[in-house]
């Protein structure tokens, strides 16, 4: 309890942290285009049980489906990687060519395949999320302990059992982590692709008041996208300290 | 029955550009129920030689059987200790010590009930509900020993098992295994690179030679496990003996000049 309370003070005393540079820019700037914190925050009371919420479920659902997506095909893949030499042989090869290539610039391909609904934008977000959970879950595989696996191998397990109980456990910190980093990543790609083609969602939102010069609109946008990562980010702590309640033991 | 009986046993791995032999021809027997220690210097292939006896590792050449049939993998009642203790830090005291016994699918009711017992053998009973990270390392190497005690382990390798620790502890748990020893009778063997871990713990002291190891000498301890022996002349001048054939052995090269024999070199 007193962790969630000091957890919450630390946001509260962040957002005022922010709010504050916030307004100092917007009285240095001296622009239409940014607002201050007061103006944009009536903007989104008012748009967000309005026009923007609608936007905001789709963004949300569009992010989440394809980091889910992403994490459940790249994660076992990633691990049978790490853990078959042979099968690596073939596949680290295959990622080190691929991984680099920003995967970004499939966009119009995806929209020529897919239209321009969310499934293109999932499309695009699950294949860079899976990238990079999928080198991460492959060198975490390869980090585990020899001892471990040993250990876990002496008292007779087959390699069903040594996945359940050494591999897969053992890479789960590293593939949060990854996937706190990937909602970065995610959010920023949804907005583009949003953004370039579609008619729904936070992106084309924003995009779409930049258009009519309302600015506060605009940054009623820019705050439900804010809003959107911090919340992914919290679920995802959220669902680590419960799958992963050791690693918090160690620290 | 858990004796072991290894004859010509040789394991080489193939390392990134060379073959490395650990083991040549290596024969050694130890009978059921008896304490034996196992000494040699770094590299030798100790480990080498516990994996294979757990399954673990498959001999190139030779024969090894414990109670009398090849050893082809891990084998129900043989227990490994390893140096860094081979826990999982993502289970909790209860869970570690019980893992073998899930692993080999045993009812969960007989489970807990077998690892209560084993913990608190080893004086763990309230921490059950720890993880790893908040034990001691006597603690967790007090786990190690759990786990092997729920299994019902009739033959026991260990690793180096109590290297980590710092001396007061280490005694502590040398108690331990001598009593756990002298309670239970299972075969037991253990390597250590303590000269005085191996002559409280082994009856019987193998040292073996520098890589690739084959038994160098073995030095009867008859006296291992009497009361107080560790006080006793006797305990001292064997553990001279076994100082003196491991510096013939080249494992001791940096009190070379200590060794009865200058010829003592490196390899
Ligand atoms: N997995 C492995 N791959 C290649 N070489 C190994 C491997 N394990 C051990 N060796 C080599 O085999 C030899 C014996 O190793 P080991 O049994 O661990 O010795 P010890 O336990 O006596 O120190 C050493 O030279 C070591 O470098
Ligand atoms: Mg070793």
């Amino acid at each position: 309890m007193r962790h969630l309370r000091n957890r919450l003070l630390g946001y509260v005393g962040a957002t005022v942290l922010l709010l504050a540079g916030w307004q100092l820019l917007a009285w240095l700037v001296g622009s239409q285009a940014l607002p201050g914190p007061v103006p944009a925050m009536e903007a989104f009371g008012r748009t967000f049980s309005g026009d923007l919420l609608p936007e905001v479920l789709v963004s949300g659902w569009r992010v989440v489906v394809s980091m889910l997506l992403g994490s459940v095909l790249a994660v076992p893949l990633g691990l049978v990687i790490g853990r078959s030499p042979r099968v690596d042989a073939v596949a680290a090869p295959l990622i080190f060519l691929t991984y680099p290539v920003p995967k970004i610039v499939f966009l119009p391909v995806l929209l020529v395949l897919f239209g321009i609904g969310s499934l293109p934008k999932i499309a695009l977000i699950t294949l860079i999320v899976f990238f990079q959970i999928l080198v991460t879950a492959r060198d975490a595989a390869r980090a585990i302990p020899a001892g471990s696996v040993l250990s876990v191998r002496s008292l007779g397990a087959d390699r069903a059992q040594v996945f359940r109980h050494v591999v897969v456990p053992a890479a789960l910190p590293d593939v949060f982590t990854a996937l706190r980093i990937s909602t970065g990543t995610a959010i920023a790609v949804l907005f583009f692709s949003e953004s370039i083609a579609g008619t729904d969602g936070i992106g084309f939102y924003i995009i779409d008041a930049w258009g009519r010069i309302a600015y506060n609109d605009m940054f009623a946008g820019i705050i439900a996208m804010a809003v959107l990562g911090v919340v992914l980010y919290e679920l995802l702590e959220l669902a680590e300290a419960r799958v992963c309640r050791w690693a918090r033991v160690s620290r | 029955m858990a004796d072991v009986c290894a004859h010509g046993l040789s394991i080489a791995y193939e390392g990134v550009d060379r073959r490395v032999d650990a083991l040549d021809g290596l024969a050694l027997s130890v009978a059921d129920g008896e304490p034996v220690a196992i000494i040699g210097p770094s590299g030798c292939g100790k480990s080498t030689l516990l994996l294979a006896i757990a399954g673990l590792v498959a001999p190139d050449s030779g024969e090894l059987l414990v109670g009398g049939t090849p050893v082809t993998g891990p084998r129900l009642h043989t227990a490994l200790i390893l140096q860094d203790f081979g826990l999982l830090p993502w289970k909790t005291v209860a869970h570690n010590a019980g893992l073998g016994l899930e692993i080999r699918h045993v009812a969960a009711a007989e489970r807990s009930a077998r690892v209560a017992e084993a913990l608190d053998r080893v004086g763990l009973a309230e921490f059950a509900n720890a993880y790893p990270a908040e034990l001691s390392g006597g603690m967790r190497q007090r786990l190690a020993l759990a786990r092997a005690l729920a299994l019902d382990a009739h033959l026991l390798l260990m690793d180096e098992p109590l290297s980590a620790l710092d001396a007061l502890t280490r005694e502590d748990l040398q108690g331990l295994l001598l009593d756990i020893w002298r309670q239970r009778g299972h075969t037991s063997i253990l390597v250590t690179h303590s000269i005085e871990e191996a002559i409280f713990l082994g009856r019987r002291v193998v040292v073996l030679t520098p890589r690739p190891g084959r038994v160098a000498a073995i030095v009867e301890n008859p006296e291992m496990g009497d009361p107080g022996f560790r006080d006793t002349p006797a305990f001292y001048e064997r553990c001279a003996e076994l100082r003196r054939l491991l510096a013939a052995e080249g494992a001791l090269e940096s009190v070379q000049s200590e060794a009865p024999h200058g010829e003592a070199s490196a390899s």
